[in-house]
């Protein structure tokens, strides 16, 4: 088998983009991006109030999560929702939260770091696995995977969802974790990403003087190839881990069992409590979950950035 | 609260899922028929049984059971409340296992789970014979086409819940006794403070189907898979006619109903009245506290303005699912849970309103005088609505399906203040197109 640099057949920046700042290379499909052509940019007052009325959309509500998180259900209904309320009560909501209906919070939080931990980790794991092969290999029928992997992209997983959950519901998995992880361990535009920043990030040359020295296909991949893709499979596990932490339609219909719950659908439950005849709200509740259940993904995200950014810099020197 | 997105979402799961439901028709369980009999020996023989319900007081009913019939181990899962649960209890019957023994629906969706053949016909274990517990008005809800199909839990006749520090900030002196002197007193109370409304509804099919009931409509006929849909009959006109003249003139908020807003509107007086069940004080006075001392009951305002006629609002039943494994000990537990004594009690502890003859006319419960309600003796008022419900109404046996597009048909009149009579045609529209595509065979009239 020979090894060469087969890169995906066109169509390529308009994804991978998101993953380095592909420079120079193809900048002629992307005319609208902004050039910056000297080293000084020049100021734009406009530029600037688009970007300060999107700061303070994006801001606004987890100003409005961290505010509400310390009132109680009755100042939530009473006080003003953008401001203070008489009372401090975030410690003592963060206490309901974790101990309501005998602790199922954590049970959900549980549930959800299983299924971001499996889930997000086999995605990120086969992601770059299969991207590595088809960036470095030449096979018969590759194009073909090329077609398949564009079209899933395409495709919303929420679009999916439903024919996933009769499939599931045939062979009896609907109602088990594995109905939440078996899906998310597929990530296409993670094979996408890894198979495109491959063809640079691991020179063919290198793979070629290690197979001189006679290792093994494995052992190159995960001694070599695996450390020079650090960056690309960084942005990979970054990506899956926001999308299964956050997945919250394909739990919604496979699961029944309130103790399978990730976060997403058990704090929707909680909200859903204030309907109907025997109505209990308890949105200070559903207030502090929200606010507990973003910390975690800020912290991966805040982690996680600096060897992102580090993995954009080092995909845009390499010419 | 992204309410609109979350009601798309659950729509699209709801639509999806009720397609399944009918093309599973066939597929049941073990439908066996046991008796009486077998369900006594179910409970002494004991067993586990699966038990989904979104009842406050369910978990304490449980444990009442279980200490009762220790053999009996009930696992009580609380899968989502309304139409959430509906959604996992199709998927379920779709997959064809994972449902549960015993499952808490309400009366609006239970012909769309009785027509699809997931329930068990109690008749064969004698629940037929406990008709006479129920007023008739609840029994009509459970009992579908000569068969039983659940037992009720509790019940919503419908009253008229208002604010009186509202009503003397405006000048009403008495409550109003027809819908005539009731858009009258929209109009005092909007003019007395821009804010205040005599009542939120921005559009609530549950609400709309309930006052369609009252005034007399019965724009649903279904028997057996024919259903015939007459959204314009006489009795939906006389509603449309009043509720019209408030929604044109905006002098209803718009908040939706069961959002923070709402509940903080129900304790700073904004809202004036709520015409809705009379399961509402439960709800009022454990979610409400700002309101305490100044809402009171009185009987649903009627057309007439002589005699007292109302209709059901909300309320559920318990049913046992065709999947179950062990039928006669899911309807022993069933007959436990919604018709003896010890489990009443626990119920009603916790703020619900029953649906048993015995406890809605017993002088303990009529005479209670809470706080809440200013000392008045409102259960009086709500047990006597209670038997004033109009007779003859029917769901559709795809009313989740209907309710889940109602906002985007009769909701639009609301939004624009428009006639609802066009909105009601839209709707008709809509669910007759659906109907005919499950296969049912439904006709406009």
């Amino acid at each position: 088998m020979s090894a060469v640099d087969t890169q995906p057949p066109t169509v390529t920046e308009a994804v991978t983009t998101r993953g380095r700042s592909g420079a120079g290379r193809t900048r002629a499909s992307r005319p609208t991006a902004p050039k910056g052509r000297g080293p000084r940019a020049r100021k734009s007052p406009l530029l600037l109030v688009v970007m300060v009325v999107i700061t303070v959309y994006s801001l606004l509500p987890l100003f409005y999560l961290v505010v509400n998180a310390t009132k109680s259900q009755a100042d939530l209904l009473s006080t003003f929702g953008l401001w203070f309320g008489p009372d401090f009560s975030l410690f003592q909501n963060i206490g309901e939260t974790l101990t309501y209906d005998n602790g199922i919070y954590l049970q959900w939080l549980g549930n959800t770091v299983l299924y971001v931990v499996v889930g997000a980790g086999g995605a990120t794991l086969l992601a770059t696995v299969a991207g590595y092969g088809m960036a470095k290999f030449r096979f018969p029928g590759r194009r073909a995977v090329f077609a398949i992997v564009l079209g899933a992209i395409a495709i919303p997983g929420t679009a999916l969802a439903v024919p996933t959950f009769l499939l599931f519901s045939a062979v009896g998995l609907t109602n088990t974790p594995w109905a939440i992880i078996l899906p998310s361990l597929i990530s296409p535009f993670g094979m996408y990403l890894i198979w495109t920043y491959a063809v640079d990030a691991v020179p063919t040359e290198v793979i070629e003087a290690a197979r001189m020295d006679g290792a093994g296909e494995f052992r190159i991949f995960f001694t070599i190839a695996l450390r020079l893709l650090a960056p690309g499979v960084v942005t990979v596990l970054l990506f899956a881990v926001v999308a299964t932490w956050n997945n919250y339609f394909l739990p919604l219909i496979m699961l029944s069992d309130p103790k399978l719950y990730p976060l997403t659908v058990g704090l929707n439950q909680w909200s859903a409590q204030a309907v109907g005849v025997s109505a209990h709200p308890i949105y200070n509740l559903v207030v502090t979950g929200s606010l507990l259940t973003i910390i975690p993904i800020v912290i991966a995200f805040l982690f996680l950035q600096r060897s992102w950014q580090s993995g954009l810099a080092a995909g845009s020197v390499k010419a | 609260m992204h309410k609109r997105l979350r009601r798309g979402l659950s729509a699209l799961a709801i639509g999806v899922t009720a397609t399944i439901a009918l093309a599973a028709c066939a597929s049941g369980g073990s439908s066996s028929g046991g008796s009486s009999d077998d369900m006594t020996k179910a409970l002494e023989k004991g067993g586990t049984i699966t038990y989904w319900s979104w009842t406050p007081s369910a978990e304490a009913q449980v444990a009442a059971f279980e200490k009762a019939y220790p053999k009996v181990k009930v696992k009580l899962v609380n899968a989502g409340t309304g139409n959430d649960q509906y959604t996992k209890l199709q998927n379920t019957i779709k997959a064809g296992s994972g449902a549960p023994d015993v499952a808490q629906i309400e009366y609006f969706a239970l012909p769309q789970f009785a027509l699809a053949d997931s329930l068990v016909d109690l008749k064969s274990y004698g629940f037929d014979s406990l008709e006479s517990k129920y007023g008739a008005g609840t029994w009509q809800s459970v009992d579908l086409d000569g068969k039983v199909y659940g037992l009720p839990q509790d019940s919503g006749p419908m009253a008229m819940f208002y604010n009186k520090k509202t009503f003397d900030e405006a000048g009403i002196t008495t409550p109003p006794k027809t819908w005539d002197e009731y858009v009258a007193d929209a109009e005092k109370i909007h003019a007395s403070n821009p804010n205040a409304y005599i009542a939120a509804d921005s559009g609530d099919a549950g609400f709309t189907t309930s006052m369609i009931w009252q005034a007399g409509g019965r724009p649903f006929e279904v028997k057996g898979t024919d259903v015939s849909v007459n959204l314009q009959d006489g009795g939906t006109k006389k509603w449309t006619s009043t509720w019209n003249q408030l929604v044109e003139k905006g002098l209803l908020s718009q908040t939706p109903g069961w959002t923070d807003d709402w509940y903080k509107q129900l304790g700073n007086g904004e809202i004036a009245t709520m015409v809705t069940g009379a399961w509402m004080p439960g709800v009022l006075e454990s979610s409400v506290k700002d309101g305490s001392g100044n809402w009171r009951v009185a009987p649903i305002p009627t057309y007439d303005g002589s005699s007292d006629v109302t209709s059901n609002n909300g309320g559920s039943a318990e049913v046992v699912m065709k999947q179950s494994k062990n039928p006669a000990l899911a309807a022993g537990f069933l007959k436990w849970l919604n018709s003896s004594q010890d489990s009443i009690d626990v119920f009603l502890k916790s703020g619900g309103f029953p649906s048993t003859k015995a406890q809605l006319s017993s002088s303990s419960f009529t005479a209670e005088k809470p706080e809440y309600f200013g000392g008045e003796a409102i259960n009086e008022t709500l047990s006597k609505a209670s038997s004033d419900v109009a007779e003859g109404w029917q769901y559709l046996p795809f009313q989740v399906y209907a309710n889940s597009v109602y906002a985007d048909t009769v909701g639009q009149a609301y939004q624009n203040k428009t006639d609802l009579n066009a909105g009601l045609e839209a709707w008709q529209k809509a669910i007759v197109k659906y109907g005919n595509e499950q296969g049912f065979k439904v006709t406009s009239k």
